[in-house]
Protein backbone atom coordinates (compact mmCIF):
# COMPACT_ATOMS: atom_id res chain seq x y z
CA UNK A 1 0.00 0.00 0.00
CA UNK A 2 3.00 2.62 0.81
CA UNK A 3 4.87 1.61 -2.03
CA UNK A 4 1.83 2.46 -4.37
CA UNK A 5 1.26 5.75 -2.34
CA UNK A 6 5.26 6.61 -2.90
CA UNK A 7 4.72 5.85 -6.39
CA UNK A 8 2.04 8.23 -7.36
CA UNK A 9 4.21 10.99 -5.01
CA UNK A 10 7.40 10.13 -6.30
CA UNK A 11 5.71 10.72 -10.44
CA UNK A 12 3.91 14.01 -8.97
CA UNK A 13 7.46 14.84 -7.03
CA UNK A 14 9.48 14.38 -10.64
CA UNK A 15 6.47 16.28 -12.67
CA UNK A 16 6.48 19.55 -11.06
CA UNK A 17 10.47 19.13 -11.02
CA UNK A 18 10.83 18.90 -14.82
CA UNK A 19 8.52 21.50 -15.14
CA UNK A 20 10.80 23.61 -13.52
CA UNK A 21 13.82 23.03 -15.67
CA UNK A 22 11.44 22.61 -19.01
CA UNK A 23 8.76 25.23 -18.49
CA UNK A 24 9.32 28.50 -20.74
CA UNK A 25 6.85 30.69 -18.21
CA UNK A 26 9.12 31.49 -15.25
CA UNK A 27 6.07 32.11 -13.12
CA UNK A 28 4.99 28.57 -14.24
CA UNK A 29 8.44 27.05 -13.81
CA UNK A 30 8.28 28.58 -10.19
CA UNK A 31 4.35 27.01 -9.96
CA UNK A 32 5.82 23.56 -10.61
CA UNK A 33 8.64 24.09 -7.86
CA UNK A 34 5.72 24.17 -5.39
CA UNK A 35 4.37 21.12 -6.90
CA UNK A 36 7.58 19.17 -6.29
CA UNK A 37 7.86 20.49 -2.75
CA UNK A 38 4.38 19.27 -2.23
CA UNK A 39 5.28 15.67 -3.62
CA UNK A 40 8.60 15.67 -1.47
CA UNK A 41 6.73 16.62 1.47
CA UNK A 42 4.36 13.43 1.18
CA UNK A 43 6.86 11.69 0.23
CA UNK A 44 8.91 12.72 3.80
CA UNK A 45 5.47 11.30 4.99
CA UNK A 46 5.86 7.91 3.81
CA UNK A 47 8.91 7.31 5.22
CA UNK A 48 8.04 8.76 8.82
CA UNK A 49 9.28 11.56 8.85
CA UNK A 50 6.41 13.82 10.03
CA UNK A 51 7.79 16.81 10.99
CA UNK A 52 9.87 17.26 8.43
CA UNK A 53 6.99 17.04 6.32
CA UNK A 54 5.42 19.85 7.77
CA UNK A 55 8.35 21.71 7.75
CA UNK A 56 8.85 21.38 4.03
CA UNK A 57 5.35 22.47 3.50
CA UNK A 58 5.81 25.77 5.72
CA UNK A 59 9.25 26.59 4.46
CA UNK A 60 9.64 25.29 1.02
CA UNK A 61 5.82 25.61 -0.06
CA UNK A 62 5.07 28.84 2.37
CA UNK A 63 8.18 30.87 2.11
CA UNK A 64 10.75 29.89 -0.58
CA UNK A 65 8.19 29.86 -3.27
CA UNK A 66 7.10 33.39 -2.43
CA UNK A 67 10.68 34.46 -2.17
CA UNK A 68 11.11 33.82 -5.49
CA UNK A 69 7.90 35.27 -6.90
CA UNK A 70 9.00 38.52 -5.82
CA UNK A 71 12.09 38.00 -6.73
CA UNK A 72 10.79 37.30 -10.33
CA UNK A 73 8.39 40.39 -10.31
CA UNK A 74 11.14 42.55 -8.87
CA UNK A 75 13.56 41.10 -11.81
CA UNK A 76 10.86 41.45 -14.36
CA UNK A 77 12.09 42.61 -17.96
CA UNK A 78 9.72 43.54 -20.44
CA UNK A 79 10.15 40.60 -22.78
CA UNK A 80 9.14 37.96 -20.35
CA UNK A 81 9.19 35.05 -22.85
CA UNK A 82 12.52 35.52 -24.11
CA UNK A 83 14.60 32.47 -24.45
CA UNK A 84 15.15 31.37 -20.86
CA UNK A 85 17.77 28.71 -21.52
CA UNK A 86 21.43 28.65 -22.79
CA UNK A 87 23.18 27.18 -25.49
CA UNK A 88 24.85 24.83 -23.47
CA UNK A 89 21.52 22.64 -22.98
CA UNK A 90 22.93 19.45 -25.13
CA UNK A 91 26.02 19.47 -22.74
CA UNK A 92 23.96 20.00 -19.75
CA UNK A 93 21.66 16.94 -20.83
CA UNK A 94 23.91 14.52 -21.34
CA UNK A 95 25.74 15.36 -18.18
CA UNK A 96 22.57 15.17 -16.10
CA UNK A 97 21.75 12.27 -17.92
CA UNK A 98 24.96 10.88 -16.99
CA UNK A 99 24.87 11.87 -13.40
CA UNK A 100 22.07 9.60 -13.04
CA UNK A 101 23.13 6.82 -14.45
CA UNK A 102 26.45 7.15 -12.42
CA UNK A 103 23.82 7.58 -8.87
CA UNK A 104 21.86 4.92 -9.92
CA UNK A 105 24.43 2.37 -10.30
CA UNK A 106 25.97 2.90 -7.15
CA UNK A 107 22.75 3.18 -4.81
CA UNK A 108 22.04 -0.77 -7.02
CA UNK A 109 25.27 -1.68 -6.00
CA UNK A 110 25.75 -0.26 -2.45
CA UNK A 111 25.09 -2.74 -0.03
CA UNK A 112 23.67 -0.50 2.83
CA UNK A 113 22.61 -2.78 5.81
CA UNK A 114 19.02 -2.29 5.52
CA UNK A 115 15.67 -3.19 8.23
CA UNK A 116 13.92 -6.81 7.16
CA UNK A 117 10.88 -5.39 7.46
CA UNK A 118 9.96 -1.62 5.91
CA UNK A 119 7.41 -1.19 8.79
CA UNK A 120 9.39 -1.83 11.96
CA UNK A 121 10.28 2.12 12.12
CA UNK A 122 6.62 2.55 12.98
CA UNK A 123 6.56 -0.23 14.73
CA UNK A 124 9.96 1.54 16.54
CA UNK A 125 7.93 4.39 16.87
CA UNK A 126 4.84 2.69 18.66
CA UNK A 127 6.79 0.30 21.32
CA UNK A 128 8.93 3.15 22.34
CA UNK A 129 5.76 4.73 23.56
CA UNK A 130 6.87 8.26 21.68
CA UNK A 131 6.09 9.84 18.18
CA UNK A 132 8.14 10.35 15.74
CA UNK A 133 8.23 14.63 16.88
CA UNK A 134 9.51 13.11 20.09
CA UNK A 135 12.35 11.66 18.93
CA UNK A 136 13.62 14.26 16.68
CA UNK A 137 12.82 16.85 19.07
CA UNK A 138 15.02 14.91 21.96
CA UNK A 139 18.03 14.50 19.06
CA UNK A 140 17.71 18.00 18.29
CA UNK A 141 17.82 19.57 21.43
CA UNK A 142 20.19 17.42 23.20
CA UNK A 143 22.69 15.09 20.94
CA UNK A 144 22.52 18.77 18.29
CA UNK A 145 21.97 21.54 20.55
CA UNK A 146 24.83 23.29 19.39
CA UNK A 147 24.50 23.19 15.96
CA UNK A 148 20.85 23.93 16.40
CA UNK A 149 21.95 27.37 17.95
CA UNK A 150 24.45 27.68 15.18
CA UNK A 151 21.79 27.13 12.29
CA UNK A 152 20.02 29.96 14.28
CA UNK A 153 22.45 32.67 14.24
CA UNK A 154 23.15 31.54 10.63
CA UNK A 155 19.60 32.51 9.88
CA UNK A 156 19.92 35.91 11.70
CA UNK A 157 22.95 36.93 9.73
CA UNK A 158 21.76 35.64 6.21
CA UNK A 159 18.38 38.31 7.16
CA UNK A 160 20.41 41.08 8.42
CA UNK A 161 22.43 40.37 5.04
CA UNK A 162 19.92 40.09 3.07
CA UNK A 163 17.93 43.52 4.23
CA UNK A 164 21.19 45.24 3.75
CA UNK A 165 21.74 43.97 0.40
CA UNK A 166 18.47 44.70 -0.79
CA UNK A 167 18.08 47.77 0.61
CA UNK A 168 20.66 49.61 -1.54
CA UNK A 169 21.93 53.22 -0.57
CA UNK A 170 19.86 55.90 0.63
CA UNK A 171 21.80 58.73 -1.77
CA UNK A 172 21.95 56.42 -4.16
CA UNK A 173 19.47 57.49 -7.19
CA UNK A 174 17.52 54.95 -8.57
CA UNK A 175 19.40 53.38 -12.04
CA UNK A 176 16.82 53.40 -14.89
CA UNK A 177 17.77 49.75 -16.30
CA UNK A 178 17.57 50.40 -19.97
CA UNK A 179 19.97 53.72 -19.85
CA UNK A 180 22.22 51.08 -17.89
CA UNK A 181 22.69 48.03 -20.31
CA UNK A 182 23.19 50.86 -22.66
CA UNK A 183 26.12 51.88 -20.66
CA UNK A 184 27.26 48.26 -19.76
CA UNK A 185 27.44 46.93 -23.66
CA UNK A 186 28.85 50.63 -25.23
CA UNK B 1 6.19 -5.14 -4.13
CA UNK B 2 7.36 -3.41 -1.13
CA UNK B 3 8.83 -0.14 -0.62
CA UNK B 4 12.33 -0.14 0.18
CA UNK B 5 15.56 1.66 0.29
CA UNK B 6 16.54 1.80 -3.31
CA UNK B 7 13.27 3.38 -4.25
CA UNK B 8 14.17 6.37 -2.41
CA UNK B 9 17.68 6.36 -3.72
CA UNK B 10 16.59 6.50 -7.38
CA UNK B 11 13.96 9.27 -6.73
CA UNK B 12 16.98 11.46 -5.23
CA UNK B 13 18.88 10.71 -8.47
CA UNK B 14 16.06 11.10 -10.67
CA UNK B 15 15.47 14.88 -8.82
CA UNK B 16 19.40 15.51 -8.83
CA UNK B 17 19.65 15.05 -11.73
CA UNK B 18 16.70 17.32 -13.28
CA UNK B 19 18.22 20.04 -10.75
CA UNK B 20 21.71 19.97 -11.81
CA UNK B 21 20.25 20.23 -15.65
CA UNK B 22 18.80 23.09 -14.81
CA UNK B 23 21.65 24.98 -12.87
CA UNK B 24 23.59 24.16 -16.26
CA UNK B 25 20.85 25.14 -18.86
CA UNK B 26 18.88 27.68 -17.74
CA UNK B 27 20.13 31.13 -18.26
CA UNK B 28 18.02 33.26 -15.63
CA UNK B 29 19.61 33.46 -12.19
CA UNK B 30 16.81 33.10 -10.10
CA UNK B 31 15.86 29.89 -11.94
CA UNK B 32 19.33 28.58 -11.38
CA UNK B 33 18.40 29.32 -7.38
CA UNK B 34 15.10 27.65 -8.03
CA UNK B 35 17.32 24.16 -9.63
CA UNK B 36 19.42 24.52 -6.79
CA UNK B 37 16.41 24.27 -4.59
CA UNK B 38 16.02 21.00 -6.45
CA UNK B 39 19.36 19.57 -5.70
CA UNK B 40 19.08 20.39 -2.10
CA UNK B 41 15.66 18.46 -1.78
CA UNK B 42 17.39 15.38 -3.43
CA UNK B 43 19.22 14.78 -0.83
CA UNK B 44 16.86 15.89 1.49
CA UNK B 45 15.01 12.70 -0.19
CA UNK B 46 17.70 10.57 0.59
CA UNK B 47 18.28 11.62 4.10
CA UNK B 48 14.90 10.48 4.76
CA UNK B 49 15.11 7.55 3.01
CA UNK B 50 18.37 6.11 5.09
CA UNK B 51 16.51 7.29 8.26
CA UNK B 52 13.74 5.34 8.01
CA UNK B 53 15.50 1.95 6.15
CA UNK B 54 18.96 1.47 7.38
CA UNK B 55 19.33 -1.02 9.57
CA UNK B 56 20.22 0.81 12.94
CA UNK B 57 18.42 1.46 16.26
CA UNK B 58 16.14 4.52 16.34
CA UNK B 59 17.80 6.84 18.19
CA UNK B 60 20.72 6.85 15.83
CA UNK B 61 18.44 6.50 12.59
CA UNK B 62 16.85 9.77 13.86
CA UNK B 63 20.07 11.55 13.00
CA UNK B 64 18.76 11.62 9.36
CA UNK B 65 15.78 13.52 10.12
CA UNK B 66 17.82 16.26 12.31
CA UNK B 67 20.43 16.87 9.16
CA UNK B 68 17.73 17.29 7.05
CA UNK B 69 16.17 19.96 9.43
CA UNK B 70 19.76 21.84 8.98
CA UNK B 71 19.70 21.07 5.19
CA UNK B 72 15.77 22.96 5.25
CA UNK B 73 17.47 25.60 7.72
CA UNK B 74 20.46 26.37 5.31
CA UNK B 75 18.44 26.15 2.16
CA UNK B 76 16.00 28.77 3.35
CA UNK B 77 19.26 31.32 4.57
CA UNK B 78 20.62 30.38 0.98
CA UNK B 79 17.35 31.19 -1.14
CA UNK B 80 16.90 34.72 1.12
CA UNK B 81 20.58 36.08 0.36
CA UNK B 82 20.84 34.32 -3.00
CA UNK B 83 17.32 36.42 -3.66
CA UNK B 84 18.83 39.49 -2.75
CA UNK B 85 22.13 39.37 -4.57
CA UNK B 86 20.12 38.94 -7.51
CA UNK B 87 18.33 41.87 -6.79
CA UNK B 88 20.85 44.15 -6.17
CA UNK B 89 22.68 42.43 -9.42
CA UNK B 90 19.54 43.57 -11.48
CA UNK B 91 19.65 47.09 -10.00
CA UNK B 92 23.14 47.77 -10.79
CA UNK B 93 23.08 46.15 -14.75
CA UNK B 94 19.86 45.99 -15.59
CA UNK B 95 19.70 42.28 -16.15
CA UNK B 96 19.20 38.96 -14.31
CA UNK B 97 20.90 36.33 -16.83
CA UNK B 98 23.57 34.50 -15.65
CA UNK B 99 25.53 34.37 -18.83
CA UNK B 100 25.30 38.63 -19.45
CA UNK B 101 27.15 39.18 -16.37
CA UNK B 102 30.51 38.00 -17.77
CA UNK B 103 32.71 41.66 -16.74
CA UNK B 104 34.89 39.24 -14.70
CA UNK B 105 34.99 36.82 -17.46
CA UNK B 106 38.68 36.57 -19.64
Amino acid sequence: MSAIVFYVLAVITVIGALGVVLDRNVVRATLSLLIAMLGVAGIFLVAYAEFLALAQILIYAGAVTIVILFAIMLTRTTDLNINLDNPQRPVAFLIAVGVFVLLTLTFIYSDVPQLAEPDSVAVAIAESNSTGFETVGDSLFNQWAIPFEIASVILLVAMVGAIALARGDDNEPAVDASVEINEVSA
Amino acid sequence: MDLELLHFQILSAALFSIGLYGVLARRSAVLVLVSIELLLNAVNVNLIGQAAFVDRPPDERVFGQVLAIFIITISAAEIGLAMAIVLRVFRNRGTANADELDTMKW
